[in-house]
């Protein structure tokens, strides 16, 4: 075939050309994230719909109790904070302080999902018992589900941020720089459903 | 920061398969997705085509003695669901998107190609999933539209598979459009500016953008919409204290999106096809550019007008239906430029120009109708009637379908470097033009005489119209066998076309046909002016 024969010639082409282009991976996961976003948006359209227009049935228990939430958005924040640390030590090559924020910040997150439990097996409703009650397991399992994951990936990282055969350093930075992002993202997240769902 | 790219990295392309074998490989390369998202999505529609023949032969008759009720109202969901997320979808964006934008964009692949094959290699499971959930028992028979209480009381089990297989194209379509969206933006050649680029390139970021920001409420309803059925929790259950508006609203808020996000990319390819057969520039650029942007805002904020039966407040249908009729001037807008295109061009009639000008007619018809349903009184009296699905096949098949045959029949010489036979491909257009006119003209009578869509049975008064729809149907069904026949001979022993065939002035067309792996010998060559067809003429001059 033609495709064949051309295509070994601009492979040979290539190789004495040495190509750059900008990187975009970081354009790549803000699209990502502004579409994970959306998924948020739908999510909290419905639940303040919900609120305005459908009474929930006498007796339904809405009233929740404020002292975990508080504790964990406390506990997000700080670790927004903790991961800057992180990539801040990273930049000057300090890759053993970076692993340690690092894994300070998957132990905040590891901690807000052990209180999110805490708050799930003592809240006074079921997921089935009334719409307040499924929108807002929804709402807050979507956001648990985000965490797990960043708190897994937030792990790798740190894992990879060894001093010896690490591949995260300080010329390396995009893994980390692309976690500390979703993280942020996940923490901003948070702060918007705890206004919305808790204090609203 | 910058990453060079590795020249060992590309030489591993060699190590992927060879010949037809990379078709169905985890290819990298983005002619071979391409090309594997339109024979992938072709015969999805093949299955479409059948189930949709199976609907007219039940309707040639006013009684359900061809399939019995629950089975008619199966096969119009899997229809539904199978051309709009398996064939027109991935065919438009994924197909032409990804064979035409990198060499519009001067780029040797797609920003992200591992991406890009992944959100390919979904579609294939995906689709299957779909096709299985009908073998089921209790397949899913709530529409394409899985409206609540319908998909949550009839039986659930195919309802399930359905709403998987619908999330997994839907993350298949996101990771498509952050693809696009990064090649336009982020990998244009240097020195080729925005305002340069071909006019599908602006339709495509348009699209991509629709995807970015709707693709994923959709989703995040499904999921709603499965606990309901799964885990028995009462969101969309007006039983259990639900509302199932909120789910019209979510859904629609994809939904509508999704009619200009298999509309705009055919807007796009339009603009790349007229210019070349009539050897005029493309009239009115920027006036195009902003007109896709415009129908991109505008159309984010209609979403309510399928909803004006469904209790919408009147500030809400007042809203909504001015919005709606304001889509009608960036739309408008650019059928006077593919119009004023033609004036006066140097028109060669030919298989491609043929559908391209059928798109026109069948679209400003389809237009009309579509403004008129804007209408809230208009609209509740043919609501859920024929006139709505005569208006919405006058837009995706009209329109977009005749689109994709349209770029088969200008696209062909570049992928194969084979010269389609243009006896076969007009008469394919005109079985076609005729078939589809004569299927879905008569439903906009059936409509306003208030038969209801979605129903296997009908008022014997109807008979003769229905039939003579049916009749269009079969004529329809027949068409695919010229282009079948023409496609096989051609690959084979089809004239060869030589590089550019059209002498079109687009990227595409000043590499070999068929192009090689990584797109051009050397450097990408810029293209300032891609639709600088009068000033070519005048240098020969």
């Amino acid at each position: 075939m033609t495709t064949l024969d051309s295509s070994k010639e601009i492979q040979k082409n290539n190789s004495e050309v040495n190509e750059t282009h900008e990187d975009f991976r970081m354009f790549g996961l803000i699209t990502f994230l502004i579409a994970d976003g959306m998924t948020f948006a739908g999510f909290f359209a419905a639940y303040l719909t919900y609120k305005a227009v459908n009474p929930l049935p006498d007796g339904a228990i809405y009233e929740l109790e404020l002292p975990i939430p508080t504790l964990n958005t406390i506990l997000l924040l700080v670790s927004s904070a903790t991961f800057h640390k992180a990539g801040k030590a990273l930049l000057k090559d300090k890759n053993s302080d970076s692993q340690k924020w690092l894994f300070f910040t998957a132990f905040l997150g590891i901690i807000f999902l052990i209180c999110q439990l805490f708050e799930y097996f003592h809240l006074p409703f079921g997921l089935t018992d009334n719409l307040f009650a499924s929108t807002f397991y929804a709402l807050t399992g979507f956001h648990g589900l985000h965490v797990t994951l960043g708190t897994l990936m937030i792990l790798i990282i740190a894992w990879q941020s060894r001093i010896n055969g690490g591949r995260l350093t300080s010329q390396n930075m995009f893994p980390l720089e692309a976690v500390e992002l979703y993280w942020h993202f996940v923490d901003g997240i948070w702060v918007v459903l705890f206004i919305i769902l808790y204090l609203l | 920061m910058t990453i060079s790219i590795d020249p060992q990295k590309t030489n591993n392309e060699s190590l992927q398969p060879k010949g037809w074998l990379r078709y169905f490989s985890f290819s990298l390369d983005h002619k071979v997705i391409g090309i594997q998202y339109l024979v992938c999505g072709f015969l999805f529609y093949l299955i479409g085509g059948t189930l949709a023949s199976a609907i007219r032969i039940e309707l040639a008759s006013p009684m359900s003695d061809f399939m019995p009720r629950d089975v008619y109202n199966q096969v119009l969901t899997l229809h539904g669901t199978i051309m709009i997320f398996l064939w027109i979808v991935p065919v438009v964006n994924g197909a032409f998107g990804n064979y035409l934008i990198p060499f519009y964009v001067g780029a040797r692949d797609m920003a992200f190609p591992r991406l890009n094959a992944v959100a390919f290699w979904l579609i294939p499971p995906s689709g299957l999933m779909l096709v299985a959930s009908y073998f089921v028992e209790g397949a899913a028979q709530a529409g394409w539209t899985a409206y609540p209480p319908l998909s949550i009381t009839t039986p659930q089990s195919g309802q399930i598979i359905w709403i998987l297989s619908v999330l997994l194209l839907g993350g298949s379509s996101i990771f498509g459009g952050i693809n696009f969206i990064a090649t336009i933006i982020k990998l244009r050649r240097p020195g080729l500016k925005l305002m340069q680029l071909p006019m599908y390139c602006w339709a495509m970021l348009g699209t991509s953008l629709l995807v970015v920001l709707s693709t994923p409420v959709l989703a995040g309803t499904l999921i709603l919409l499965s606990f309901d059925i799964i885990a028995n929790t009462g969101f969309f259950n007006p039983v259990l204290g639900g509302n199932v508006v909120v789910y019209q609203h979510l859904f629609w808020f994809y939904s509508h999106p999704a009619v200009y996000i298999m509309v705009l990319p055919a807007f796009g390819l339009v603009s790349e096809i007229l210019p070349v057969h009539a050897r005029k520039p493309l009239f009115g650029y920027t006036t195009m550019v902003f007109s896709i942007m415009g129908i991109v805002v505008l159309g984010l904020v209609v979403w309510a007008h399928h909803m004006f039966t469904s209790g919408t407040p009147p500030w809400m249908r007042l809203f909504f239906t001015i919005a709606t009729a304001f889509i009608a001037v960036p739309t408008g807008i650019k059928f006077f430029n593919w119009v004023a295109t033609l004036w006066g061009g140097k028109i060669s009639i030919n298989s491609a120009m043929l559908f391209s000008c059928g798109f026109i007619i069948n679209f400003v018809f389809g237009g009309i109708t579509g403004v008129a349903l804007a209408q809230v009184p208009f609209d509740i009296h043919v609501h859920d009637t024929y006139f709505v699905v005569a208006h919405f096949h006058y837009i995706v098949y009209g329109g977009t379908v005749f689109i994709i045959f349209s770029s088969i029949y200008h696209w062909f010489p570049k992928v194969t470097g084979k010269m389609l036979n243009e006896k076969l491909g007009i008469l394919h257009f005109v079985i076609t033009f005729i078939g589809f006119n004569l299927c879905f003209a008569p439903q906009h009578w059936l409509g306003l005489n208030g038969m209801p869509r979605r129903v296997a049975e009908y008022d014997p008064q109807f008979q003769l119209v229905n039939q003579i729809s049916s009749l269009g149907a079969l004529l329809m069904a027949i068409s695919t066998i010229p282009f079948l026949i023409n496609v096989f001979l051609s690959v084979r022993n089809g004239k060869n076309a030589g590089d550019n065939p059209w002498n079109a002035l687009t990227p595409e067309w000043l590499t070999s046909s068929p192009p090689p792996v990584e797109n051009w010998e050397g450097e990408a060559p810029l293209v300032e002016e891609p639709y600088g067809y009068g000033k070519e003429i005048s240098e020969q001059k």
